[in-house]
């Protein structure tokens, strides 16, 4: 196969006659991988989105009925650039859109754009400092004016004002937007950036409608109606909100994908717990989805029994992982305990780093505590696949972990604990009270001690563990013990602004009241290189290259990635409901539709 | 009585501004963050969410806040919801309907039962049905409502499959089929609620019953020959519910604050769950003004409990 060839197919996935999964089929049979495949496709401006749109079985839009929801965490405002939790983003997307969303793989499907800017269409510049979305003509909002550039400029330079104090400022605030025509807008960076969907993609690229937002700006963005009352150009039209409780939608008959949305009404109920949200799915149907089940997988197969529905699972970025603190817990500097200017007594040594890695029994924590919602993993990126490392391997061996620790000079005492310099190898492990991860830090304690180093637990409530209060000593930026353990989510299908958690310039100090994201204090000059060097390259296979070897790099020491945890739902065994870990639940709501 | 109740008025003021100086306070004092979730999100700025504490407020001192949050609150502004960003007085209203209904129907189904059942089991004490009565209102008022709304649900929604367990405050639609509906999921928790406070009461009716039985004056209307059944309505019910009627009066409050346990369970959008929700969202605005209402209400109450007893029983004067 030359390059003709290969031309040639590619084309033949453009036009539709070949699948996606088609072309991938035949480049692993000339021994190309599946990633790679994924990126020259990528490359040369073709998404999945066939694929997913192409499952869509109804011939028409409406006659669906209700669709119910249940999310056991009410939404408690519908406005996308306030959603303070992924219940609110939610909410807002039933009504609002992003240009693209993030599908399964992680790849772009175009949703208010009309393609998706590759180099190919010249959407993107070869400088890497420019790329123009087209938006799909004749898209119109739920009050019937028609979606412009005007509205996405104007969503830009919404979010990106401090005084409106959007969550999504982030995205928004280190890039220019410009008008190209009616249909078309520049987004501008003042640097060459290879990671260009980030604005108007996703979770936080939902636009809002100029006519209505613009007397609602800065400090006045608290008072506009629609933050309550959305106007969007979604699937569905709102109809009630009332917060913390129930967001009810109709059916939308001017959406603008043909034969979309299926169900008459939507209807997203909040409240209550988890188990019983998983329940009205799984037992009673008395819903047709209920979102995010935080309950333990044997709990869920035995409600599963009643045949009403199934629990679904896709992975997107959440990592449960354990730190090893580079710094001491015990001393304090300038107020300060953890601090950089101190090194921790065993954890300095990257020989302990890997005893305590192979100590931790990942696959036991899989198979006895996550089962079907989680996966043991070496890595602390996950996916999209084409940045998941192939090199990384996990092991439990104590032998090869009580060799190590011998060789680093801690020796065992006559209580059979490590000592090294007459200090004792006796840590503090601290997380959040949840029963999965009080079950993990009992499985690492246990095989800790076999190798004579004595664990103490410690688990704080969730409340304080995860707040910013910088008084507190508790919360997990303070990392006030040796080791800690918790979960956070890569919520960009790519892994830039989550590898962010290990450069050496944010490690989290008094000096920046603990906000910086480098928690284990972690730093090597290597990796900062790395990252730097993938910030800046625009060739999509080197800069993967790039970003694997960071990968590789952070997990080799103090960074121990435990669990890639799923995103659980309950669906109703009637329903068709595609979805994304890389996006909301509800980024393809109007693909949902119902089987008999 | 109008020099009583003006007293009993500007009593009440120092201890209010108590309360909320207390609860503010605590409040204040409480770990967490409203804006923690955006913590855990990599790709919002630390600067954001510096930006929404300085925007509401949250880096001020302690006391400045107070004062600020009471000054808003003499002027009638019960302040802003971090959460959802609308006006906390909104949210209760929103919710105020639904508690209304639920926690009201609870009650008087508790008084349905529990008046009948503790009068006709103070006519023969000891007796059989004294002793079942006696043996249930115990049961009753000993198991929680977490646990029987959980039993409740189990038998049901889940063996049965009659009833839904999850609430909705204004259920889409009209006519009978609507109401059935409405009352359908309504029945699960109005009894657990209704029978737990049935529980209580029956004990009081009982009681006091039996104390006003031994009267004197029963005797007398035994001697003249009346039947059982006009001593009993005319006679004994009529003194023995004096205390009972205080003891609602004093219930009222809770009829607005809602049943926190039970709302949750059944997923009532009433102003306890809107009290949870918020404490868990660490919305302090809300949770300010729903306990500072419910503070108020109650203090409020406790001056008509005692006027209405002083009004059915003309032996007590109030001075």
């Amino acid at each position: 196969m030359d390059e003709r060839d290969l031309r040639g197919l590619i084309g033949r996935v453009k036009s539709g006659e070949l699948s996606r999964r088609g072309f991938v089929q035949r480049m692993l049979a000339v021994g190309l991988s599946a990633p790679l495949a994924g990126l020259m496709l990528a490359d040369n401006g073709v998404a999945m989105a066939a694929d997913l749109r192409a499952a869509y079985k109804p011939a028409k839009a409406g006659g669906g009925g209700a669709l119910r929801l249940l999310w056991w965490q009410a939404p408690t405002l519908i406005n996308p650039h306030f959603a303070i939790g992924t219940k609110d983003q939610e909410a807002s997307r039933i009504f609002y859109e992003p240009l693209a969303a993030w599908d399964p793989d992680g790849n772009l499907v175009p949703v208010l754009a009309a393609e998706i800017p590759s180099k190919e269409n010249g959407g993107l510049a070869a400088d890497g400092r420019s790329v123009v979305w087209k938006i799909k003509p004749g898209v119109t909002w739920h009050d019937g004016k028609p979606l412009t550039a005007d509205d996405l400029v104007f969503t830009w330079e919404y979010a990106r004002d401090p005084a409106t104090a959007a969550v999504t400022i982030g995205s928004y605030k280190d890039c220019k937007v410009e008008k190209v025509d009616d249909l078309s807008i520049r987004i501008l960076f003042d640097k060459p950036t290879p990671y260009w969907s980030d604005a108007f993609v996703g979770t936080v690229g939902m636009v809002i409608p100029k006519h209505l937002f613009s007397a609602y700006t800065g400090a006045k963005s608290r008072d506009a109606p629609q933050n309550l009352a959305p106007v969007g150009t979604g699937p569905y039209r709102f109809l009630e909100f009332r917060p913390g409780d129930i967001v009810r939608g109709e059916r939308n008959p001017t959406y603008h994908l043909p034969n979309r949305p299926y169900f008459d009404s939507v209807e997203m109920k909040g409240g209550g717990d988890a188990v019983s949200a998983a329940r009205a799915v799984l037992q009673t149907g008395e819903y047709d989805y209920a979102w995010n089940l935080l309950v333990e997988d044997e709990v869920l197969k035995r409600l599963e029994t009643g045949g009403k529905g199934r629990v679904d699972v896709v992975y997107g970025g959440k990592l449960e992982f354990l730190l090893l603190n580079t710094t001491d817990p015990n001393v304090e500097v300038d107020g300060e305990r953890s601090s950089l200017k101190t090194k921790h007594p065993a954890f300095s040594d990257p020989k302990v780093c890997h005893a305590m890695n192979l100590l931790v029994d990942r696959k036991s924590i899989q198979d006895y505590i996550y089962g079907r919602t989680g996966r043991a993993t070496a890595n602390s990126v996950n996916g999209p696949e084409r940045f998941v490392s192939k090199t990384t391997r996990y092991a439990f061996d104590p032998a090869k972990a009580n060799a190590l620790l011998d060789e680093a000079g801690w020796a065992k005492g006559s209580d059979g604990i490590r000592a090294k310099d007459g200090k004792r190898l006796k840590l503090l492990f601290q997380t959040s009270i949840n029963a999965p991860r009080q079950k993990t830090q009992a499985i690492i304690k246990q095989a800790a001690a076999k190798a004579g180093i004595e664990i103490e637990l410690k688990s704080v409530t969730g409340s304080v563990f995860f707040s910013s209060d910088t008084a507190n000593p508790d919360t997990f930026p303070h990392f006030y013990a040796d080791m800690e353990m918790y979960a956070i989510s890569m919520t960009q299908a790519d892994p830039s602004t989550w590898l962010l958690q290990y450069v050496s310039w944010e490690a989290a100090t008094k000096e920046n009241k603990w906000q910086g994201r480098n928690i284990a204090r972690w730093r090597n000059a290597d990796y900062d290189a790395a990252y730097k060097a993938a910030q800046a390259e625009l060739d999509p296979v080197k800069r993967a290259a790039l970003l694997i070897k960071a990968n590789d790099l952070a997990v080799s020491e103090n960074i121990l990635p435990l669990v890639h945890r799923a995103e659980v739902s309950g669906v109703s065994a009637t329903l068709v409901a595609p979805r994304s870990g890389w996006d909301n639940d509800l980024s393809f709501l109007p693909e949902w539709s119902r089987e008999a | 009585m109008g020099a009583y109740i003006l007293r009993r008025l500007l009593i009440a003021i120092p201890s209010l501004l108590g309360i909320s100086l207390i609860l503010f306070v605590v409040l204040a004092l409480a770990p967490g963050d409203p804006f923690g979730e955006l913590a855990a999100n990599p790709n919002v700025p630390p600067e954001v969410r510096a930006a929404l504490r300085l925007k509401f407020g949250l880096d001020d001192p302690i006391f400045t806040r107070y004062l600020r949050w009471l000054w808003a609150m003499l002027h009638g502004d019960w302040g802003f919801s971090f959460a959802s960003r609308v006006n906390v007085d909104t949210l209760i209203l929103q919710r105020l309907p639904t508690t209304l209904f639920v926690v009201g129907s609870s009650q008087i189904l508790a008084l349905l039962v529990a008046v009948p059942v503790g009068l006709y089991a103070a006519r023969r004490p000891y007796s059989l049905a004294d002793q079942v009565a006696n043996t249930l209102a115990f049961v009753g008022f000993s198991l929680p409502t977490f646990f029987t709304g959980l039993l409740f649900i189990l038998l049901f929604s889940i063996k049965l499959g009659w009833l839904p367990f999850v609430y909705q405050a204004n259920l889409p639609g009209t006519g009978l089929a609507w109401a059935w509906e409405s009352v359908r999921q309504a029945i699960m928790p109005v009894a657990v609620l209704g029978f737990f406070q049935a529980a209580s009461y029956t004990r009081y009716v009982r009681a006091s019953a039996l104390d006003v039985a031994r009267l004197d004056y029963v005797t007398t209307a035994r001697a003249k020959g009346l039947t059982e059944g006009t001593v009993t309505r005319r006679h004994i019910a009529r003194n023995a519910l004096i205390p009972v009627v205080t003891l609602v009066a004093l219930q009222i409050p809770a009829v607005f604050g809602g049943a926190i346990v039970t709302e949750q369970i059944f997923r009532i959008p009433g102003i306890g769950s809107l009290l949870i929700d918020a404490m868990l969202a660490n919305d302090t605005p809300v949770v300010m003004a729903v306990t500072f209402v419910f503070a108020g209400l109650v203090v409020l109450f406790n001056l008509v409990a005692d006027l209405l007893y002083g009004w059915l029983d003309p032996r007590i004067a109030l001075r």
